[in-house]
């Protein structure tokens, strides 16, 4: 099956501004949905996607603004149904570049089935989780990610709740795309935002974000600048994973599981390290890595970027092919087919 | 034959009925396309359990198929002339429904002691009495047929499921038709299998000669008279296809891609599946994950500029609530099409009700007024679909449909139309790079917003479930949110300019007026002819257009000193009709057993109405 691209490309320049809109942005100052934005914003003008084909989808949540502050078409929609929404949008119209918009409540409670009928589908969205583990806009319950144990305004005693992590919901569901990004490093989010422009299929990028209101440093064991090279690692496809504030740090298989050795101790040489391939189809390395944290660092960057035929070419060509060679070429045909009489 | 004797009459009623699987539906069906296609007008009504397989032999496994031929055919008819059962849990179940006097055939060869146990019948159930108020034809189909499988060299599995042709010939005979159509259309569906043809002709024939040499049903031949009809094609076809069918022919003239995003659901579930076969139209269909998103990918579609349309019922209209009014608030053009069943919840999924009508009013958060209309006929599922699509395209709304599972099932004889021949459809397209253009800019007749397409130059633009001010951003603001709760309204309420006025038929000058909406016209419109023509003055009107209701709707209501409002369920419409007509008192007839109408009961609620 031959490869389409149903997105138009432009040669027009377009930078940053083009893309702002002109409506105030409400969030609180400190958010880090702004840097999300401002990665967004950065992201479009490489895809070379004409703005008026670009169409952004949210749920409903502080991220779920979103639509209001890009220069594009946009529809704010209701709780969880975005990708839904998307679908529909992409399905009509094949030509428009889809972007979704959610929280993690958004996306994982209340959205769960959408989310990942979406990626099961590989229908061609490009999907944006914004990971803040709470609920921000109705001021602080748990979420779907929210850590166990952890004391919120729902949970008093500490949640019962085992947390999702979205790389495995979308390793689960047979995903072909999935990225993990930090608020707090723009270059990273653009570039993976980017790669997920350009996948077909369903793309995941998933950001850890602050709310510093309902959930300060939730993420900051990992984020914070003293700890973050030793607490995250950034995957590059065809490339050893190595990470740590001195670059001695690797991931091994051994057999059994992931683990993180020293080069330079043991024996351990470079070339015990392992490769990252993004292109593997099997979900195996991929579901590990996307689990990685606790002693392992976090992966961010593309952890899986998996090429299959993707539900908007699988639809389009069979709408051809019918188009083509379909028994009817018009209602009336369909109207007299089979048995009728004249009266 | 030439010494039988024929009873000619305008109309015969016959049920099929047997175990589900012994292929009741098919000879249903196959009876009414043969008798429309020598000239007999048709209605037909499938009455089969929720269950796919149920046990065999029992009463819960019992499926139906009612076909009514005639020469003016309105309903599928009350009870039956000719009943066929093909087991005793199918005798004891149906034989509620045939006249006193009906002919009845039954299989002989399963009324084994088991079988009529199974039934729940305590002894064998023929007697004298029964001998005496039905003419029952005991007839050896399994054995017959199970011989002529034998002779052919076929497998008992396909010998078993041709019991139903057996079943068919005797009813050809018994209805003075000829077995050319029969055997045409097994030909054609079993191109690749000649055994299958050969079997199932020669058990169909066996089952006319069987009858033949039958003295007992010599006098019960009937030949029925054919239709007096416009002249035109025609062709029979259920209420689900012909809704397929007319949301088809609306987006060929509105020039709209179609789009359906649905979830299976009973009994609306074939509005799915025949658009899924029309891609070469341009059909294109969404199997989404559920009925939320079913829905929700319709609005999506219609953002980017489709004929957006999701199909589904009762407690699937209920999933949908939400997204509604997100429709309503964004105000984008969607057609709801809803096969009502009993409700409420699971309720009676294979049965037939009007109890939707409440939900597709009120059943959303706030105030979310939207267009509601309703077809009555299978035939005109056609027109109403069409409607629905040209009415919300023209004043960007979502309109519900309700039809319902009678309608849905059933079919009727339909004349073809050239789409050419439709009312136009003038979808309400913004103009790209309008410098004028504001999202929720309205047409000062309708009020009507304009559409503008994601791939339009200069008319990006944002919407959403949160409300907006003229020009397109949020706003919370008191005098905005009053604002545009009127417009929405005002837009919805100004359909009314748009639509015929309501029309009365029967005897327009009588004192009792009745009144009925969506799939009942055609037991009420024959309840009201035949009262008519036995000299009672009754007036009908019938609604399909329910919000907006038409404008003279008032001035007929107020005319009549007597008003029946008569629906399937507990009176939704009166409650809706007193709440804008107070000023006129309002008699109810109610039916909530999952079943349509009968003459017979209207005209009885008709007459002590008339006497009182």
């Amino acid at each position: 099956m031959s490869e389409r691209h149903f997105v138009p490309k432009t040669d027009v320049e377009y930078t940053k501004a083009d893309f702002t809109s002109d409506q105030m942005v409400k969030w609180c100052p400190g958010c880090g949905d702004h840097a999300i934005l401002s990665s967004l914003l950065n992201t479009f003008p490489k895809t070379h996607t004409k703005k008026e084909n670009v169409v952004m989808v949210s749920g409903i949540g502080c991220s779920s603004r979103i639509p209001y502050y890009v220069d594009t078409y946009g529809f704010h929609s209701i709780h969880g149904r975005a990708c839904a929404i998307a679908t529909g949008v992409k399905l009509a119209n094949p030509a428009l570049s889809v972007w979704v918009n959610m929280g993690d409540g958004d996306s994982m409670a209340i959205g769960g089935n959408h989310l990942i009928h979406a990626i099961r589908r590989n229908q061609d969205l490009n999907i944006t989780i914004f990971n803040n583990e709470i609920y921000g806009l109705t001021k602080g319950q748990y979420s779907p990610t929210t850590k166990f144990g952890q004391v919120t305004k729902t949970s008093p005693y500490g949640t019962i709740d085992y947390p999702f992590n979205p790389g495995e919901l979308v390793m689960g569901a047979q995903g072909t795309f999935f990225a993990r990004t930090l608020d707090c490093v723009p270059a990273l989010t653009t570039d993976v935002m980017t790669r997920a422009a350009q996948h077909d299929g369903a793309s995941v990028v998933e950001v850890l974000q602050n709310c510093m209101i309902f959930n300060d440093k939730t993420h900051a064991a990992i984020t914070d600048r003293a700890v973050r090279d030793d607490r995250t690692i950034v995957l590059e496809h065809g490339k050893p994973m190595i990470y740590g504030k001195e670059k001695n740090k690797g991931l091994r298989f051994n057999g059994r599981q992931l683990e993180s050795v020293t080069i330079g101790e043991n024996g351990i040489t470079i070339d015990d390290i392992m490769i990252h391939d993004e292109t593997i189809e099997d979900t195996g390395i991929h579901m590990m890595l996307a689990h990685m944290g606790g002693d392992l660092p976090v992966a961010l960057g593309v952890i899986r970027n998996v090429k299959k035929t993707s539900y908007t070419q699988l639809y389009e060509d069979q709408m051809d092919e019918q188009m083509a060679n379909g028994k009817y070429k018009c209602v009336d045909d369909l109207l007299n087919s089979g048995d009728t009489w004249e009266v | 034959m030439s010494e039988n004797q024929i009873v000619n009459k305008d109309d015969l009623v016959i049920r099929f009925a047997g175990d589900s699987g012994d292929g009741m539906q098919l000879s249903g069906t196959l009876f009414s396309d043969a008798s429309a296609l020598t000239g007999n007008d048709i209605a037909t009504f499938p009455d089969y359990p929720a269950e796919i397989r149920a046990p065999h032999n029992t009463v819960a496994g019992v499926s139906g198929y009612q076909v009514h031929v005639g020469s003016h055919i309105y309903s599928s008819g009350d009870k039956c002339d000719i009943l066929v059962a093909m087991n005793p849990a199918s005798f004891k179940s149906q034989l509620k429904w045939a006249k006193k006097g009906a002919t009845v055939i039954v299989d002989m060869d399963t009324f084994t002691d088991e079988a009529i146990e199974k039934a729940g019948y305590k002894e064998n159930p023929f007697n004298d009495e029964l001998e005496r108020a039905y003419t029952i034809v005991r007839a050896p189909i399994t054995s017959f047929t199970a011989k002529i499988g034998e002779a052919q060299g076929a497998d008992k599995k396909t010998t078993e499921k041709c019991r139903n042709m057996f079943a068919l010939g005797m009813i050809f005979f018994l209805t003075h038709k000829t077995l050319e159509k029969t055997f045409a259309y097994l030909e054609r569906k079993f191109a690749k299998k000649p055994d299958v043809v050969k079997l199932n002709k020669a058990v169909l024939t066996e089952g006319y000669e069987y009858a033949d040499k039958l003295e007992l049903i010599h006098s019960k031949i009937v030949e029925v008279a054919h239709a007096e009809m416009p002249s035109g094609r025609y062709r029979n076809i259920t209420g689900n296809v012909a809704t397929a069918w007319g949301l088809l022919a609306a987006s060929e003239r509105s020039g709209r891609r179609l789009f359906l995003g649905s979830y299976p659901i009973t009994p609306a579930t074939d509005v799915m599946v025949e658009l899924a076969k029309h891609k070469s139209l341009g059909a294109r269909v969404f199997q989404a994950e559920d009925e939320i998103a079913g829905i929700c990918s319709a609005i999506g579609a219609s953002f980017a500029g489709a004929l957006a349309c999701t199909s589904t019922s009762g407690p699937g209209l209920s999933l949908k609530s939400e997204a509604l009014g997100l429709a309503v608030m964004v105000e984008l053009p969607l057609v709801v099409v809803d096969v009502q069943r009993g409700g409420p919840s699971t309720g009676l999924p294979t049965k037939t009700e009007q109890s939707d009508l409440a939900q597709a009013l009120y059943g959303r958060n706030g105030e979310a007024p939207l267009i509601v209309v309703a077809a009555s006929s299978s035939a005109n599922c056609f027109y109403w679909a069409y409607t629905a699509a040209k009415l919300a395209l023209e004043h960007m709304t979502p309109v519900i449909l309700l039809t319902d599972g009678y309608l849905g099932n059933g079919s009727q004889l339909f004349r073809i139309p050239k789409v050419a021949d439709l009312p136009a459809i003038t979808p309400r397209l913004a103009k790209p790079n309008d410098p004028n253009y504001r999202p929720f800019r309205r047409d000062p007749e309708t009020y009507a917003r304009e559409w503008a397409l994601p791939g339009m130059e200069g008319l990006r633009h944002r919407v959403g479930g949160l409300e907006k001010c003229p020009d397109g951003p949020l706003s919370t603001d008191p005098e905005n949110h009053a604002l545009m709760t009127k417009n929405r309204q005002e837009k919805v309420d100004r359909v009314a300019n748009y639509i015929p006025d309501q029309e009365v038929t029967g005897n327009p000058d009588a004192d009792l007026l009745v009144v009925g909406w969506g799939g009942t016209s055609g037991a009420l419109t024959l309840a009201v002819e035949e009262m008519n023509n036995e000299g009672k003055k009754v007036a009908y009107t019938h609604f399909n257009y329910i919000c907006p209701l038409p404008k003279n709707t008032g001035d007929i209501l107020r005319k009549y000193k007597k008003i029946v409002v008569c629906e399937l369920n507990n009176g939704q419409f009166a409650g809706y009709l007193r709440t804008k007509f107070p000023e006129c008192p309002m008699h109810q007839y109610n039916k909530i057993m999952g079943l349509p109408f009968e003459v017979g009961e209207l005209k009885e609620c008709f007459n002590k109405l008339l006497s009182e």
